[in-house]
């Protein structure tokens, strides 16, 4: 890896470089820190992941690598933890992420048919990402809002779904979010 | 408890947990105490969002009078979201749904500046609530004693609401078996599920070679349909810390770490803050209230895995781990964290613990039923007309909780079914509503208490449909260790898939059974073991849905 | 040394104390099947198919990972064991992509021996045909994933034995894949030694030797427990 890496766009894994020896990919002043305040205890690898995660939004390999060597720990003993936990991400996210609950509580008040709604809004399966990286459809398991079920979540803000007996009314809900409208918009 | 008694200075308590949140608490909140601040008139603005909102600071100029508006914790009938209090001379009144818009009208009614009476102020009168209903009325706080009045962000709030009293006490007037010995005699067992005689597990920590011990609260609630330790984690952390503190001290511990589920922002905010201040205050870290004990409590945040609420995943968890179980014996009690004892409860059962110290060991046992004592908190949700939080006395009819409690089916119709004891648990169908919820009842019927989530099910849903729902639940959550769990899940999800297209033979139907069984006594862990129920169970009390399935030849 | 002693199927055995209850079962000239178990390698109890049944108990017990205890009386090979073990070879089957004709290990695989024991020709189950590759970048040794039973015994081997953690277990649940590295072609982690010993003791064609074709794999399990005891005991086979 060149000093000089272009930053990857949206999606595209970055090259890296896994010999030996100090590297570009050790440079990351702000991991390093967050390691040296952790006390580089290999049984902190978690919360040093979530750290890793909030600076770059995802868990690049060169940073995975990084904490490996700092923390002393071998790298696929990292890579899998990394893996192991669904809130951690191996790819950059999407710019917009739409998020349906599946929990009970949503389940039993319609959450599947909300789920189904937004999967052919968007063309996308769930846990699935554009190509293009916009939008990504995720699930999640009970968020704990039993009592807006069912809901969803766009981009952090959280929406309880009305009208889900009535495909027309969803539909203009859902455009009052600003979901873009079918595959062919992209 | 939701209703206080009448007070002379007025008050007004906005839940800000995050159920409410979820329905707008916090411009409500920055609404309600801008109106106090500026005299009951709404500064412009306020009802534009919620960044506005929170930037309000009280700066109108000539306040009439104080008026404290408190955020606090669950306010129990969640469903109504958000939830305010008016506490006053006339005691509790309670609303729900209230836009930023009508702050104001609300102000000026507590300071009886409204020109309208309350009765016909169009801004209040169908939101409030009636705090004499059921819902209210039959339930017992004692873990919940708390939530709802305390501000959870101000230790000095849960100090003067009698939090660490306990702890101090016993520190200064109990050795730890005084304190186990009370345990013991309250009855009270893991509120986590599965329901270990949580004074025996004290013992078996306790009484391990001289050493190292560790305390572990397991603050990674995951059953779907469940939040009743996020409220107790939001609404009253103290309580829980001390309930910590005091087990630290009866089993000899003097580390411990709380491990809570990312999914849970707000409650990791509140606690890492009440560890602070626990800590400024000198009730955690050295010489905890001038004793010899010390104990020291670190949050560890959970990224996203069911299975490390199985205790023995959760210390892998909690180590750096891949969240994946191990074989017991040795149980975590002999062998825990870094090899040493550690003691493991749940917030609930930590947070029962202050009450249970105060009032006495049998006091505690005189509450609820045989075998099961003590109170249990449940969260309702589903098709019902009440969502939220009840703790109620354990032995109550599961009836009382449904319908009476939680009102039935919003649109009148009958209740179908009730699930208990989430992805681990089952359905109770209609006809047995009778039936006490205690530990052993729910058992006996194919469902267990689980940690307290209740999710009720209309008509509108058919079973089958229900039991693959959990087993997709479980498909996605197991760790993939053991190959029942993690193959056998898989082929469970793929024959229920057939049963609800329709498409299903008699020989699916027996296949489906066949693994059920193999699944749940072959699996490692708990999450396996108990993948089946939703099946098991649907399929004993709505066998007719699954024949009805069968496609036509079969 | 203490010993303790119980009865197996039936037939009285004592072992001394601390031994496994597979190490009784085979003390009393029985076996069970076993996938994951390796003597040498710390025991994880996955492959469910070692479970027997304890007289006073309901609970199912991994004989490779339970202590023998005095005076137990344990069951082996009761019609329920049967049971269960024939649908978790199924279970196996049904998951990867195993076909015994073109594999390397055909005639020398754990899985097939096991499959034979418990009397499985086919699997009831549908098979699943996942999309699985096939990691050839390493000089000497592949690893095909399409005939990995996660059984871990290549993850403990390199961890335990090796000492160079060279291989975990990535994802969870179904997508469970042994990974090297930070999920780098084998040939390319340098923490690899090359030594062989995860090609020595996997029990399916999953690692190999390149020079191997079909049915030509030549496993050592047993060196596991040889190096265990030489580094522990200072005992060495000539």
């Amino acid at each position: 890896m060149s000093a000089a890496t272009p930053v990857p766009a949206p999606g595209a894994e970055p090259q890296i470089h896994l010999r030996p020896g100090p590297g570009p990919c050790d440079g990351d002043e702000r991991i390093a820190r967050l390691i040296r305040r952790q006390g580089r205890q290999g049984d902190g690898l978690i919360e040093v992941l979530h750290q890793v995660q909030e600076i770059h939004g995802y868990l690049p390999k060169p940073a995975l690598l990084q904490v490996a060597r700092a923390l002393r720990l071998p790298l696929s003993r990292v890579y899998g933890v990394a893996s192991f936990y669904h809130l951690f991400r191996l790819q950059a996210p999407a710019t917009h992420r739409c998020a349906v609950c599946l929990g009970t509580a949503c389940f039993v008040r319609g959450g599947g048919r909300l789920a189904a709604g937004l999967q052919r809004r968007l063309g996308l399966a769930l846990n699935q990402t554009r190509d293009d990286g916009t939008w990504a459809l995720e699930q999640l398991s009970c968020i704990g809002a039993c009592g807006q079920a069912p809901v969803l979540v766009l981009d952090g803000v959280l929406f309880s779904a009305p009208l889900l007996d009535q495909p027309k009314a969803l539909d203009c809900w859902l455009t009052s979010l600003g979901l873009p409208a079918g595959v062919e918009t992209r | 408890m939701v209703a206080l008694p009448p007070c002379e200075r007025p008050r007004l308590r906005c839940c800000a947990a995050s159920g409410c949140r979820s329905a707008g608490a916090r411009p409500l909140l920055a609404a309600l105490r801008a109106a106090a601040a500026a005299g009951g008139t709404a500064p412009d603005g306020i009802a534009a969002g919620d960044q506005a909102a929170d930037d309000i600071s009280a700066g109108a100029s000539a306040a009439p009078e104080p008026l404290e508006v408190r955020s606090v914790g669950c306010l129990r009938l969640c469903g109504e979201g958000p939830l305010v209090a008016w506490d006053g001379p006339e005691g509790t009144r309670l609303f729900g749904g209230l836009a930023p818009a009508a702050a104001a009208a609300l102000v000026d009614q507590v300071r009886g500046l409204a020109s309208l009476p309350l009765a016909a102020d169009p801004a209040l009168v169908s939101h409030q609530l009636d705090l004499e209903q059921p819902f209210f009325r039959l339930q017992r706080p004692l873990v919940l004693e708390g939530c709802g009045i305390v501000d959870p962000e101000r230790i000095e709030a849960a100090l003067a609401h009698g939090s660490y009293a306990q702890l101090r006490r016993v520190l200064h007037e109990l050795s730890p078996e005084a304190v186990r010995e009370q345990v013991r005699r309250s009855g009270l067992r893991g509120r986590g599920g599965g329901g270990y005689p949580t004074g025996l597990k004290w013992d078996t920590v306790a009484l391990q070679p001289p050493g190292r011990r560790y305390v572990v609260c397991n603050a990674d609630e995951g059953d779907p349909g469940a939040f009743m330790d996020r409220s107790v984690l939001e609404g009253d952390p103290h309580r829980l810390l001390e309930g910590m503190a005091i087990a630290a001290y009866a089993v000899g511990a003097d580390h411990g770490y709380l491990y809570v589920r990312a999914e849970y922002p707000l409650a990791i905010e509140r606690l890492r803050l009440a560890l602070q201040q626990a800590r400024q205050q000198g009730l955690l870290g050295p010489s905890i209230a001038g004793t010899a004990f010390a104990l020291e409590l670190e949050v560890r945040v959970g990224a996203g895995a069911y299975v490390c609420g199985e205790e023995t995943a959760l210390l892998h968890s909690i180590q750096g781990q891949r969240g994946i179980p191990r074989t017991r014996p040795p149980y975590p009690a002999q062998a825990g964290l870094w090899g040493a004892p550690t003691l493991i409860n749940n917030v609930e059962t930590f947070a029962a613990v202050p009450v249970i110290l105060r009032q006495g060991g049998d006091w505690y046992a005189a509450i609820g039923s045989e075998g099961s004592r003590g109170t249990k908190v449940f969260s309702l949700s589903g098709a019902i007309r009440h969502t939220g939080l009840v703790e109620v006395p354990m032995g109550i009819s599961l009836r009382t909780v449904v319908e009476t409690m939680g009102g039935g089916d919003p649109d009148g119709g009958a209740v179908k079914a009730v699930q208990t004891g989430g992805p681990s648990g089952g359905c109770i169908p209609a006809d047995l509503l009778d039936t006490p919820v205690d530990f052993e009842s729910l058992l006996s019927l194919g469902s267990m208490m689980g940690s307290g989530g209740m999710v009720v099910i209309g008509q509108g849903t058919a079973m089958p449909e229900v039991a693959r729902h959990f087993m997709a639940f479980s498909v996605n959550e197991s760790c993939g260790k053991c190959v029942p769990c993690r193959a056998g899940t898989v082929q469970l999800l793929a024959l229920l898939d057939r049963f609800v297209e329709q498409r299903a033979t008699a020989a699916d139907l027996e296949a489906l059974e066949a693994l059920c069984a193999m699944v749940k006594a072959t699996s490692l862990c708990g999450l396996g073991q108990a993948a089946p129920n939703p099946v098991l169970s649907t399929l004993r009390h709505f066998r007719q849905e699954y024949t009805a399935a069968l496609g036509p030849g079969s | 040394m203490s010993v303790v002693t119980l009865q197996v199927d039936g037939r009285d055995v004592a072992v001394p104390a601390g031994s496994t209850l597979l190490q009784a079962i085979r003390a009393a000239g029985l076996s069970v099947p076993t996938l994951c178990d390796l003597e040498g390698l710390e025991p994880v109890g996955a492959c469910r198919l070692c479970l027997v049944e304890l007289e006073g108990s309901q609970r199912l017990l991994p004989a490779c990972a339970s202590e023998a205890s005095e005076g137990q009386v344990i069951r082996t090979d009761t019609a329920q064991l049967q049971g269960y073990r024939r649908m978790a070879v199924e279970l196996f089957f049904a998951e990867g992509n195993h076909v015994c004709a073109f594999c390397v290990a055909n005639g020398t695989c754990e899985l097939q021996d096991v499959a034979v024991a418990v009397g499985m020709d086919h699997s009831r189950f549908p098979y699943q045909y996942p999309q699985r590759s096939v990691d050839a970048s390493h000089p000497r040794f592949s690893l095909d994933h399409n005939r990995c039973i996660l059984c871990t015994r290549c993850v403990r081997v390199c961890d335990q034995i090796e000492g160079a953690h060279v291989w975990d277990v990535a994802e969870r649940g179904s997508d469970c894949r042994i990974v090297a590295g930070l999920d780098q072609p084998w040939g390319e982690v340098d923490a690899c030694t090359s030594c062989g010993k995860c090609v020595d003791v996997c029990p399916t064609g999953a690692l190999f030797a390149k020079e191997d074709t079909t049915a030509e794999k030549h496993p050592h399990p047993e060196r596991a427990g040889q190096l265990r005891r030489a580094r522990e005991q200072r005992q060495w086979i000539s």
